[in-house]
């Protein structure tokens, strides 16, 4: 990625951006650039820290290094009262909807028009209606959010995002957890929406399918690192070995099946020992030592292996 | 040895990390006190949930306690034949003592766990989050309302347990073993000073007020946002209220009827 | 808003029995009357013993109680302890022959001033002095006194 100026037609451009938890670099030194008007899909693998891209962006958290400028303003330098006013332009999609549990869907849908505008009750009220027509829950209106599918909920948060008119829509995993016919009804609405009020849609996810089908460009992330990008078509064409292993869901690829470990078999043998470095799975050993104690023949160590990632998973 | 030593430091840091996380999460909860004034709204359902529902176990529990200081105090007032000290004595240890005390306790059982629940699962479910990407601050929306209305609770809830303790002291001191009336209500009113005790009594169950909503609101809030960790933090709140309620009361009643 | 109404009913029953509570407290369970600094004024009485005599001690004229013992020290040439009263303002009528006498309400009681009054027509005013004054009772001395006198017939 080059460091070029800030292209006219992008609105997020994130910078030589580093971020660590801990010891674990998410993201090292990335540059990216999200173009106004288009839905632009961030995609990887499970904890390769899309959600915290978002947080980023929405200067929830603060980069080690680097800078997101999003519609001419760098996000990270802002003093408090300026990121809030930039944040009323942003509507964020979270996982699980974060509705507020305490109020109906309505109030959850007028809750940012009564915190951020000076709207009577009435105009908050035809807003309201409109943006829950528009997401097709116009007459669950009453409902508490524990009464809604995970669906349901996740269109209401859509309608509550989109209550503001903001410039641009950040969905953090739209389509995890969802029945096809509501995925159908998100990627639909995703879609629509974005045309209609012309927003500039990020959306961080890892189903493939839905994504590629609605995206305008994507950009696949993997160790912190952007591995590819592109349109769809393109990235589907793609020559990195990663890509393709991560488009197409092929179990083993560059990477592994197996989560990195000591020689399989040596490590059955040495098994009185265990190492330290897997202490925490004493309990398995035992029943290797037992087995061995008792003559008995292990069982296939690849069957087992196997149907316990999948338990596990 | 070593690493005994290693452990006692790296808990004292995190200790002392934690105590500075709580300050200033203390500092942006009472900034919240201009949205409570904007929003009185916000105060008032808070004052309900935090207030009203433990109502009923603070009286009830008052009442109890009231009538088992009128039956053991009257037991040994009476081997020295002065029953009639039973009001002062029923009184003195509610007002000063057990009222705030108790309450507080009960409090931090009722209300303080039920806030580290409630702030811990909007955490979990990414309300909290949520609300901020709404560029609505959190902390002053949904955490100093509670914080004020906790901290205006307590006092009444405590002003109401010593009541209806007196009253519940009253009823088996004076109905059932025929303690005199006139000087259950005559020793309390010459014996007990107003400044001394009642207003004493009272700013002790306001210091615990703020002690329990705070640690019970920051628990909630520095949760680690799965089930375990808001469970964890639940308990967390009702054992730490529970050391900083008795040992505050320690160094307020020190400070307030010693001589220290 | 239903609910609500139910809410604001329901909170304001609980602070209105809170402050009830208080009120209570402050009216019923203790004396708010000694808490009014401004509406006293205080005299003085010299004793040669206090005995158990302390601050916030009742001074009361014929059973009821009018003020408390607001200061009590000694007077370093004298060796007296001077008694500091402050008295209820609407009790501005005690003569100036007023005579104190310090007692104990019961054998084991706490100690009190009892404030007898004269017939004098001039009235005691805030720093004025009680001349005439009988000491508490020490109950040693007493019966001290009563061994002694046993002895002797």
């Amino acid at each position: 990625m080059d460091n070029s100026d800030i292209s006219a037609d992008s609105l997020i451009s994130v910078r030589n951006l580093s971020f660590s938890r801990g010891n674990r670099k998410i993201f090292d030194n990335i540059s990216l650039d999200i173009a106004r008007g288009k839905i632009t899909a961030i995609m990887g693998p499970s904890g390769t820290g899309k959600t915290t891209l978002l947080k980023l962006i929405g200067g929830q958290l603060f980069p080690e290094q680097g800078s997101i400028v999003v519609d001419g303003l760098d996000v990270h330098q802002l003093r408090r009262k300026e990121l809030f006013n930039l944040r009323k332009r942003i509507g964020m999609l979270f996982q699980s909807g974060a509705l507020l549990t305490d109020i109906n869907v309505y109030d959850n849908v007028a809750f940012p028009l009564r915190e951020h505008t000076h709207l009577t009750e009435s105009m908050i009220r035809t807003l309201v209606l409109m943006k829950l027509q528009a997401v097709g829950l116009r007459g669950a209106r009453n409902l508490m959010p524990n009464e809604l599918s995970g669906g349901m909920a996740r269109r209401v948060a859509l309608a509550r995002a989109i209550a503001l008119d903001p410039m641009m829509i950040l969905y953090d995993e739209p389509f995890t957890g969802q029945d096809p016919i509501s995925m159908g009804s998100i990627v639909h609405l995703i879609k629509s929406l974005n045309t209609t009020l012309g927003l500039t849609s990020i959306i961080v996810s890892h189903d493939v399918a839905e994504t590629s089908a609605i995206a305008d460009y994507i950009y696949v992330i993997s160790d912190g690192k952007i591995a590819g990008q592109g349109t769809p078509k393109e990235i589907a064409a793609s020559e990195s070995a990663w890509v393709q292993q991560f488009m197409n869901g092929n179990p083993d690829g560059p990477v592994h099946f197996h989560y990195s470990a000591t020689d399989y078999i040596e490590d059955l043998l040495v098994s009185s020992h265990p190492p330290a470095r897997i202490a925490g799975k004493q309990e398995t050993f035992k029943t290797d030592e037992s087995l061995k104690a008792k003559g008995l023949k292990k069982t296939p160590s690849r069957k087992r292996g196997r149907s316990r990632y999948r338990r596990e998973d | 040895m070593l690493h005994f030593l290693q452990q006692l430091g790296s808990s004292t840091r995190t200790s002392f990390a934690k105590l500075g996380r709580a300050t200033f999460f203390l500092g942006h909860t009472l900034t919240g006190v201009v949205d409570v004034a904007i929003r009185p709204r916000l105060l008032l359902n808070q004052l309900h949930s935090v207030g009203v529902l433990t109502f009923l176990i603070i009286t009830i529990s008052g009442l109890f306690v009231g009538m088992v200081l009128g039956l053991q105090g009257y037991n040994i007032l009476s081997d020295f034949g002065s029953e009639e000290a039973l009001g002062i004595m029923v009184a003195a240890s509610l007002v000063r003592e057990l009222g705030p005390v108790v309450t507080a306790l009960l409090f931090a059982g009722r209300a303080g766990s039920a806030l580290t629940a409630e702030i811990g699962l909007m955490k979990a479910t990414e309300q909290l989050s949520g609300m901020e990407m709404m560029a609505v601050d959190p902390v002053n929306r949904i955490v100093s309302p509670r914080f004020f209305a906790g901290f205006l609770s307590m006092p009444l809830l405590a002003a109401l347990f010593s009541m209806v303790g007196i009253l519940g002291g009253h009823m088996v001191g004076v109905g059932l073993l025929g303690v005199d009336d006139g000087s259950y209500w005559s020793q309390m009113q010459v014996n007990l000073d107003f400044y001394d005790d009642i207003v004493n009594g009272v700013i002790k169950s306001m210091v615990f007020g703020f002690a329990v909503t705070w640690i019970a609101l920051f628990e909630g809030y520095d949760a680690v946002p799965t089930a375990e960790g808001v469970s964890r933090a639940t308990t967390r709140t009702v054992v730490n209220s529970a050391f900083a309620i008795l040992g505050l009361d320690f160094i307020l009643t020190a400070m307030m009827f010693g001589d220290i | 808003m239903q609910h609500t109404r139910t809410q604001d009913t329901l909170v304001g029953l609980f602070v209105a029995a809170g402050i009830v509570a208080l009120f209570f407290l402050s009216l019923q369970v203790s004396n708010i009357r000694s808490f009014m600094p401004a509406d006293t004024y205080v005299i003085t009485a010299r004793f040669s013993n206090s005995g158990g005599l302390k601050v916030k001690s009742p001074v009361s004229v014929a059973g009821v109680r009018i003020g408390r013992v607001s200061n009590i020290y000694i007077d370093k040439e004298t060796y007296e302890s001077v008694i500091e009263m402050s008295i209820e303002s609407k009790y501005d009528t005690l003569p100036e022959d007023t005579s104190a006498t310090i007692y104990t309400a019961g054998l084991l009681g706490e100690q009190y001033i009892n404030l007898d009054p004269g017939g004098s027509f001039d009235y005691l005013k805030n720093g004025g002095r009680i001349e005439i004054t009988q000491s508490a009772i020490v109950l040693e001395e007493i019966i001290g006194r009563f061994l002694f006198q046993k002895a002797e017939e």
